[in-house]
């Protein structure tokens, strides 16, 4: 779903370049919400934990603008892009990152737990695997309402080696279920190399062939390439063609949570990996492309204003009110459990 | 008009009214269609309603509860097989922390409709890996809705209560009860979640069970009645919601209890109740809040073993008898 508005300055673009603006508009801002979100939790601000996708930010970018409004995202702990890819108003997410009743699920998730059903983000689910079966769900409801709607299910390298993933796979392989599995291979678990743990070089890919699949590998740091692997799955999701397993190689700028300074990781990797920043990548491209460069600032300049409005909310939004933690246990409201 | 049938006819035939009443409910597990169940007890259902809402699943109990739970948050209402309680263990994750929990952290943003049938429970010399009663497991969970019916009619009406109510429910079918029979209406019947049964009405205790207890304490108030004790037997039917209006208005009369539970000792259903009359009956009581339950020990496989140890009518007799002292 595109998210570029249309104003006096990109009327005159052309549809594919208009594409390219919404990817570069995702992720400038999941950039100016990330960096924001890492600062208000060194404020203590933002409390518990929280996971960032700052480097990652094309893959969630390319599906939010491949998706139809009505499609299913299921993402996990570290799901602020993907929950923001899908318009869901930063104000909602970062009230509930502070905890404060104005958050999208007011203050009772967390960093750990954006939903936004309303938007498709169908929630992020921080037990490891936990969300592919449920991804198959949606997308056999989907198959059997006819609704021509695709699940989206996002996960890390680490998640390919417990047992839900490979449940999954076989699932939606033998109930041909209109869902695309999207491994974010970030080359890391929490602190371990993915690599001193798989039986296998290529975490997700290289299972493939075992559920009958394509083995796809992409380069997870390129909007465009996110976005042309997303549209392609998801058309053969939603035309019956069964689900599609890919393999988006990316790597986190920062550690895996919280203050993490990521240390265990070796400095050349690290620069080398900086190098394929997808912003100012991207960024130049589209300058290279020939867009007006003014669009571009018009974008960021807008970013890091939604960004300052949605964290002054946040601020001035009360902490939830006591009586809310007994609500909502049940579909009545409530949380009795006796007579 | 009425007919006598089996418990495990019961369970068809539940599913059945629902899957003909309401075309979002689907029913899926391992050889539950084509099979009819390893307990025979979904035969018939692909029959009437194809392959499409009756559908048999690899064994993957986590893609199962996954594909349920996914299901029910947009717009189905599944019924998921899990062949016996015990392995629940192995998509725990899906019971005690999907399933319960998505409703409560999404603020009431997602809704989930959906039923977890198993077979609970001894008495087959199954082994302890295929006979705990496992009730108490899921009863430890906020967010769970916990059902147990113990006789065929209550089989149909929970059923369709579990089915059509919009929170998650853990249906545990006691497995030795498959074969026994009752007397079941004819047309629709559907009861309400959280309203307990006085199977026997008595005077000097009362005695709560669940499931395949309620028989046998049917039976042992029925011997204590020879003895000159007038017993009371609740058929608590649901743990979560749990009726303790009954059961205190009950207690109020006798001012003793017995419960009677299949789980082993420890944290079982019985302690919860003995705790809400402990404080809530306490001035009425004139004898020890009493448990028999199957000792906290894995269930072993003999059938002279298992029958020592699951409770036993004449445990109960003993429990009653003891109060009453
Ligand atoms: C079942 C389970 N085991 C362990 C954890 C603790 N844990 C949280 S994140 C994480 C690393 C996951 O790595 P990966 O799948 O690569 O995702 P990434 O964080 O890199 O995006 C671990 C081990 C968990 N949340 N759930
Ligand atoms: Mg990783």
């Amino acid at each position: 779903m595109s998210t570029t508005q249309i104003t006096e300055a990109t009327r005159d673009l052309s549809s594919e370049e208009q594409t390219r603006l919404g990817l570069y508009r995702q992720v400038v801002r999941i950039r100016a919400f990330e960096e924001r979100a890492y600062r208000l939790f060194m404020e203590g601000l933002v409390k518990g934990t929280s996971h960032l996708s700052l480097g990652m930010e094309a893959i969630a970018a390319g599906f939010g603008e491949a998706m139809r409004a009505d499609d299913y995202t299921f993402c996990t702990y570290r799901g602020h892009a993907h929950t923001l890819a899908r318009g869901t108003p930063m104000a909602g997410v970062m009230g509930e990152l502070l905890g404060r009743a104005s958050g999208v699920c007011g203050g009772k998730g967390g960093s750990m737990h954006l939903t936004s059903v309303e938007h498709g983000a169908m929630g992020s689910y921080a037990i490891i695997g936990a969300h592919l079966p449920i991804a198959n769900g949606a997308a056999w409801s989907a198959q059997v309402r006819g609704s021509g709607q695709v699940a989206v299910c996002f996960f890390g390298d680490g998640t390919t080696n417990i047992g839900a993933f490979h449940e999954a796979l076989n699932l939606a392989k033998v109930w041909n279920l209109p869902v695309v599995f999207v491994c974010e291979n970030n080359l890391y678990m929490e602190y371990t190399a993915i690599g001193d743990v798989t039986a296998v070089e290529h975490p997700a890919a290289d299972r493939a062939s075992a559920y009958g699949l394509e083995s796809i590998i992409v380069d997870g740091n390129d909007p465009d390439v996110m976005y042309e692997v997303a549209t392609t799955a998801i058309e053969r999701a939603r035309s019956g063609g069964g689900p599609s397993l890919i393999e988006a190689k990316t790597y986190r700028h920062g550690g895996h949570s919280r203050a993490d300074p990521g240390e265990y990781r070796p400095d050349d990797e690290v620069a080398e990996w900086l190098t394929r920043d997808p912003v100012p990548n991207y960024r130049a491209r589209l300058l290279a492309d020939g867009l007006d460069e003014t669009i571009l600032e018009d974008v960021e300049a807008q970013a890091h204003a939604d960004v300052d409005a949605a964290t002054e909310a946040a601020r001035a939004a009360p902490p939830p009110q006591v009586q809310a933690a007994y609500n909502n246990v049940w579909a009545d409201g409530g949380s009795s459990w006796r007579n | 008009m009425a007919e006598l049938i089996t418990y495990r006819d019961a369970v068809a035939r539940g599913l059945a009214q629902e899957l003909r009443r309401d075309p979002t409910v689907h029913f899926i597990g391992e050889d539950v269609a084509a099979a009819g169940g390893v307990f025979k007890a979904t035969k018939g259902l692909l029959e009437e309603f194809g392959p499409e809402r009756v559908r048999d699943t690899p064994i993957s109990e986590e893609a199962i509860l996954g594909a349920a739970m996914g299901a029910a948050m947009t717009g189905l209402r599944p019924v998921a097989e899990i062949m016996f309680s015990d392995f629940l263990a192995t998509c725990w994750d899906l019971v005690a922390v999907e399933i319960p929990k998505t409703r409560y952290m999404t603020d009431g943003q997602v809704s989930l409709p959906l039923v977890i049938r198993t077979a609970n429970g001894g008495g087959l010399r199954f082994g302890a890996q295929h006979s705990q009663a496992v009730e108490n497991w899921a009863m430890s969970i906020p967010g769970l809705k916990v059902v147990a019916p113990s006789n065929p009619r209550d089989v149909i009406g929970l059923l369709a209560a579990a089915i059509r109510d919009p929170d998650p429910v853990v249906f545990f079918e006691q497995k030795s009860l498959y074969p026994t029979k009752g007397e079941v209406p004819d047309g629709e019947i559907i009861d309400e979640l959280g309203v307990a049964s006085t199977v026997r009405p008595g005077r000097d205790v009362t005695i709560v069970a669940l499931a395949s207890m309620v028989p046998r304490a049917v039976a042992a108030a029925e011997e204590l009645d020879g003895l000159g004790i007038s017993a009371e037997v609740i058929d608590l039917r649901c743990l979560v919601p749990l009726d303790t209006t009954t059961v205190i208005e009950s207690v109020k009369r006798t001012s003793r209890l017995v419960t009677v539970e299949e789980n082993p000792r420890l944290c079982g259903w019985g302690a919860e109740i003995v705790s809400i009359v402990g404080e809530e009956c306490f001035w009425h009581l004139d004898g020890p809040l009493t448990r028999v339950t199957t000792p906290h020990i894995p269930l072993p496989s003999s059938d002279a073993l298992e029958d020592e140890f699951l409770p036993s009518v004449s445990r109960i007799v003993e429990a009653a008898q003891k109060v009453l002292l």
